[in-house]
């Protein structure tokens, strides 16, 4: 039987490189997103590629009141899922968010609140069915705030922080949460950053998101270097951090 | 700003790098973008074709998917970001494979189209634009055009081989051809003359689909001109080819790896292997077509300084003493490289205004950047125009004005389709806006 995977805000460029994966080996896809013409697009490409069954759904993260509904939608439409991707987020201005407590606010939403939630009506789905993987995309920048993406990586932070809950929680329900923390990767969201050698590609960091989601366990930095700069940089003694540009 | 160079890398400018995410909102993109604008694929042109210094490029690679496949017919419609490597992925399995192949499958689509490349078989397939069914361009001006030879064709002979510079080349329908597999069957002859190369090429020509020679630029100047012509057909063979990983080369070096030594020993020990081995070898397709790509960043074995690509066409009528000519001059100047290619193209009508073969002999060598190495290309030019030849857009760099306005005739009417907001490098050095 195809292995039928949902993926949560489907245009993102590394949800769609995950996803063509799957596609490749004849996977059932269900891609909610927001933007409608653009996951038209997604769901052809992904049949081309050979998925043998594509459906999309249109939902904005902040539109709470439908989280479950659609969250329900899909699991009637392919009974279940053994692998799910939530990927959604956006990458907020910081120097506005600085001096707007709205923007700061609505960012954290998107990027903090909506994951939760759906992950909220995710998990509860997943331990009844005792089976399959979830991963959701948090960011280095949760691992220590930093003045240039703090009010991110606040947001990043909350989904750390509930996805290792949630991890511990669906463990004893054969149901695995990973969270994958990705580097710096050359996606249209960062797209006005100058790249160094220290840039990936999106199908770079899919691949290990497959990987996490086949048979992967707990914290998945990508690429995994990314796990010892972040070990270092956490390590930084405060009074020193706060004298560094980072 | 992020620093952008073409695959000759002998210069590094600053662009403003717009991302182009996905094609239902490129009519905003493309009107909002700061102009002038212009596409960047994947950058394998060699000179200043996908270069914009100091302002706009959009990252079409962001605009990589598929539109739609047909397995029976071979008609596939794609965005103009995805790599031909993509193509021959997801087509070859079912039996498909592009007709017309450059060099690297490394290049985009919509680059493959604006440069109107060619492969080795241009006797039987044309250029890559021949074999385009449908395209569709995106203007600054609000424009948004589906054309095909038979549809709106002054577009699509203006598009084809246009640069970039008529729109935004947003996807294309590309009709590709059928295979037995991923094998080719190749031969090798080593000539030892242009005398015999041009007698291989005639006869070999009418039974083999794919024919290129390597000549060794480090010969004397006497006229000898040894090299290797291969040949090569689809082999009746439909076991799957395995998989290949890419090697990289990680680091600029601050030197050329390329010099003289270096280049006569290649060339040496090339020329022995092949002569040696003529018998008919089955290869990998991706072995036969594309033996640089293994090799990622290849291009960063010139150094630092980086390196020029030459390639010209010179008539049938003249062919002969006009490639003798070149291969003289490059011999004189002692500065070739161990990439020197001829070809040969057939009559065929040109798809695009400004598409490159003609009848003739095409000639292709690299040059690391050396001081001299521009003046040399002067003295090129000059013997391609004396025979009425042309330079190809998509590897030059340095070419006046006067030298491209007499390799394209129909530059005159193609002017009229460009797209105000688009300017590139060469444009400005060629058009002079």
């Amino acid at each position: 039987m195809p292995t039928r995977l949902l993926v949560i805000g489907a245009t993102s460029a590394i949800a769609h490189a995950v996803a063509r994966r799957y596609a490749a080996s004849g996977a059932r896809i269900y891609l909610v997103g927001r933007r409608a013409a653009a996951l038209d697009a997604n769901a052809a490409d992904l049949k081309v590629r050979g998925a043998s069954e594509v459906a999309t759904a249109l939902l904005d993260a902040r539109d709470f009141d439908r989280h479950e509904s659609t969250i329900n939608d899909a699991w009637a439409a392919f009974d279940g899922f053994d692998a799910i991707l939530v990927a959604h987020g956006v990458l907020p201005d910081e120097a506005a968010c600085a001096n707007s407590a709205e923007q700061t606010v609505d960012a954290f939403e998107i990027n903090a609140t909506s994951v939760i939630s759906l992950l909220v009506l995710l998990a509860a789905r997943l331990e009844r069915q005792r089976h399959g993987a979830i991963a959701v995309i948090s960011s280095p920048a949760g691992d220590r705030g930093r003045a240039s993406n703090y009010a991110y990586g606040a947001a990043k932070a909350a989904v750390t922080t509930f996805a290792s809950g949630l991890r511990h929680r669906l463990q004893a329900h054969g149901v695995r949460v990973l969270t994958i923390i990705p580097g710096f990767v050359d996606t249209p969201m960062t797209a006005a950053i100058s790249k160094s050698a220290l840039w990936s590609q999106p199908p770079r960091v899919a691949r290990d998101i497959q990987a996490a989601l086949d048979s992967g366990f707990g914290v998945i930095y990508t690429p995994g270097y990314w796990r010892l700069i972040m070990a270092i940089i956490r390590c930084i003694p405060e009074r020193l951090f706060v004298r560094t540009k980072l | 700003m992020r620093v952008v160079s073409s695959w000759g890398r002998t210069r590094r400018v600053l662009h403003d790098i717009v991302p182009v995410p996905d094609r239902s909102s490129l009519a905003e993109v493309v009107r909002g973008t700061p102009q002038p604008a212009l596409a960047f694929g994947n950058g394998r042109s060699y000179g200043d074709v996908c270069l914009n210094s100091g302002h706009s490029l959009w990252a079409m690679r962001g605009l990589d998917r598929f539109i739609d496949f047909d397995a029976s017919t071979g008609l596939l419609a794609c965005e103009a970001g995805v790599l031909l490597k993509e193509v021959v992925e997801l087509a070859l399995p079912h039996g498909w494979f592009l007709p017309v192949t450059p060099g690297t499958q490394l290049a985009t689509v919509g680059g493959a189209i604006a440069n109107d490349v060619h492969g080795k078989n241009h006797h039987r397939h044309g250029t890559f634009g021949e074999n385009v069914e449908q395209l569709r361009l995106v203007r600054t001006d609000g424009m948004d055009i589906e054309c095909a030879r038979d549809v709106r064709p002054e577009w699509f002979a203006a598009t084809v081989g246009g640069m970039g510079l008529t729109g935004m080349i947003a996807s294309a329908i590309l009709r590709l051809r059928r295979v037995p597999g991923p094998w080719i069957d190749s031969q090798s002859h080593a000539f030892a003359s242009l005398a015999e190369f041009f007698e291989l090429s005639a006869s070999l020509s009418r039974s083999a689909e794919y024919n290129v020679a390597w000549i060794d630029c480090a010969t004397d100047a006497n006229g000898a001109t040894r090299g290797i012509f291969f040949s090569g057909d689809h082999a009746e063979d439909g076991t799957p080819a395995s998989p290949r990983a890419d090697r990289r080369l990680p680091i600029d070096l601050p030197f050329s790896l390329v010099n003289g030594w270096s280049v006569k020993a290649f060339n040496s020990a090339y020329f022995a292997r092949h002569s040696r081995a003529s018998g008919p070898t089955r290869e990998d397709y991706r072995a036969f077509f594309y033996p640089l790509d293994n090799l990622l960043e290849w291009n960063r074995l010139y150094g630092k300084a980086g390196f020029y690509q030459y390639q010209c066409v010179v008539p049938r009528e003249v062919e002969s003493d006009a490639t003798q000519a070149l291969l003289r001059a490059i011999a004189r100047s002692r500065q070739g490289s161990f990439l020197a290619v001829l070809k040969t193209f057939d009559d065929r009508a040109p798809v695009g205004l400004l598409s490159f073969p003609c009848a003739g002999t095409t000639l292709a060598l690299d040059f690391p950047n050396r001081p001299g190495v521009v003046d040399l290309f002067r003295e090129l030019d000059a013997i391609v125009a004396e025979a009425g030849g042309r330079v190809y857009a998509a590897k030059d760099a340095s070419a006046p004005r006067q030298m491209f306005e007499r390799s394209f005739p129909k530059l005159g009417e193609f002017v009229a389709y460009r797209d105000p907001g688009i300017a590139s490098d060469m444009s400005r050095r060629l058009f002079g806006h």
